[in-house]
């Protein structure tokens, strides 16, 4: 496992998903109050990025059925989506994000 | 111990309702009676993935085989509840087995509304309600046939999207003047009619089918104005009737849909409905409602859980709903009656686009077309009820999470 350069702080707000790709994954990227996380981009239930949805309180909303997941440990949080998002670690180095991935 | 929590009608209301009830009284016989010979399953798939070949009906099932013995739960499938005794709490299956009930949950669903026009019933013409009907359809749709979709609703649509998606060459028949009338706005059911002819459905809306006719391998659609239309196969997707037949014999009060208040409770203390089949009193419309949508039953089932546990009923929600037709996803949210002005945002053109609809300045109502991260921020307007800043909604530079917000903190 290797820490990979994912992007810049100042790409992500609040309101705003980040996307990367690292070692041919989507990955989505997340600004929390307590910091940056990562999941995997595509939804576990029908194919749609979790980058397009919509992210409050720490859970993101799937864009295309709103299935709910929890940033933070990518849990499922109810039908339709049963099957937890992928979590990767995440850190911030003055204003890059890095994601540990293999 | 007690006599059981009876659910008639297995599919998505039923099965929630039956896990959530499960789930909320750990030690209540719980009895989920249903006609079909599937158990529980969602329907959206049937139009779409199982139509397409892309999925199997198992993957629509709401839970896998074990669950239902697992949750201790039984299963009666294929069994049609034929009449209830409200007096004696009793149930008579077709077979004539009965079973009683200490309190009845009704999730009967809907069945298709069938054509009633000279030679619509024909047994050829196919209606898409269940499991069989896709499979039966997916094995019937071969490339370069001719399918002839009567309706122009969600159920036509997706059906269209889907026949295309196999090669076949389609026509929708819609009487009204618009597709997805019922739905949404006129201008946006002329923005799915180019939708659909761009993907090379021919599309014949304020469109009266006068009869069908048998023809050699397939059906003749005779339209007003005298015009013909030779299909090998025929879809109608003309809305559903509410299963509540049951409920109207037994004297409950029936309209339209079997009438609850908002927890889902009939005039009979005892018996509740939910799904498809229930017109529901809705807090935030102010008025009983009927609704055919997946999230209507997940929350119908989980309040009527919860007002069979004696537990706090869940919020409220605003009627949500979604269509996905090629690869394009449609959602709606709220269901308002009327509205005085419509906001679009974003670009039509590249079919990424959202319509808010406005009442006195107050959001009533929302579509959005690939951009579902605007239906949380319009369900919140609408929940919050207050005139919303119009200019900030027509502004695309800001967001509609920010709009929200600001409505939501303005108190």
């Amino acid at each position: 496992m290797t820490w990979h350069l994912a992007g810049k702080l100042a790409d992500l707000d609040p309101d705003t998903v980040g996307v990367v790709t690292i070692e041919g994954q989507q990955i989505a990227l997340y600004l929390l109050e307590d910091g940056v996380f990562a999941t995997s981009n595509i939804c576990t239930h029908a194919y749609a990025c979790m980058s397009d949805g919509y992210l409050e309180d720490g859970i993101i909303e799937c864009p295309i059925h709103a299935g709910r997941f929890d940033v933070r440990t990518g849990k499922a949080l109810g039908a339709p989506v049963t099957v937890d998002l992928e979590t990767f670690e995440a850190k911030v180095e003055d204003d890059a994000i890095f994601v540990k991935m293999p | 111990m007690s006599d059981p929590i009876v659910i008639v009608g297995a599919g998505q209301a039923g099965g929630r309702t039956a896990a959530a009830v499960r789930a909320a009284l750990p030690e209540a016989p719980i009895l989920l009676v249903g006609a079909e010979r599937h158990p529980p399953y969602e329907r959206p798939p049937l139009s779409k993935d199982l139509l397409l070949g892309r999925s199997t009906p198992e993957q629509a099932h709401l839970q896998p085989a074990v669950f239902w013995e697992e949750q201790k739960i039984t299963l009666r499938l294929g069994t049609e509840i034929r009449w209830l005794d409200r007096q004696a709490r009793r149930l008579t299956a077709a077979d004539g087995s009965g079973m009683v009930y200490d309190r009845l949950v009704l999730a009967t669903g809907g069945r298709p509304r069938r054509l009633t026009i000279p030679g619509g019933d024909d047994p050829r013409v196919r209606y898409l309600r269940d499991i069989d009907d896709a499979l039966a359809l997916r094995a019937a749709i071969r490339p370069g046939l001719h399918v002839g979709i009567i309706g122009g609703g969600v159920i036509g649509l997706e059906v269209a999207a889907s026949a295309r998606g196999l090669g076949a060459d389609v026509t929708i028949i819609e009487l009204g003047p618009k597709l997805l009338g019922r739905m949404l706005p006129g201008s946006l059911g002329d923005w799915f009619a180019e939708l659909h002819r761009s993907k090379g459905v021919t599309v014949c809306t304020g469109t009266a089918l006068t009869a069908i006719e048998p023809a050699t391998d397939g059906l003749v659609l005779r339209l007003a104005g005298a015009e013909t239309l030779r299909c090998d196969l025929v879809v109608a997707g003309i809305g559903i009737v509410p299963n509540t037949e049951l409920a109207a014999e037994a004297g409950l009060d029936v309209d339209d849909g079997i009438v609850t208040d908002a927890a889902g409770r009939t005039g009979d203390p005892s018996i509740f409905a939910a799904g498809d089949v229930a017109r529901a009193f809705h807090p935030l419309l102010g008025r009983h409602v009927r609704l055919e949508a997946w999230r209507n039953a997940e929350t119908q089932a989980r309040t009527v859980a919860a007002a069979l546990a004696g537990a706090e009923l869940p919020p409220p929600d605003v009627p949500w709903f979604w269509s996905d037709q090629y690869d394009l996803n449609l959602q709606a949210a709220g269901l308002p009656r009327a509205w005085d002005d419509l906001v679009w945002r974003g670009d039509p053109a590249a079919a990424k686009f959202t319509v808010i609809a406005l009442e006195d300045g107050v959001v009533v109502g929302g579509v959005a077309v690939n951009q579902g991260r605007d239906m949380r921020p319009i369900q919140n307007m609408i929940l919050a009820g207050r005139p919303v800043d119009r200019a900030a909604l027509e502004n695309p530079r800001i967001q509609l999470a920010a709009t929200a917000r600001n409505l939501g903190a303005a108190s």
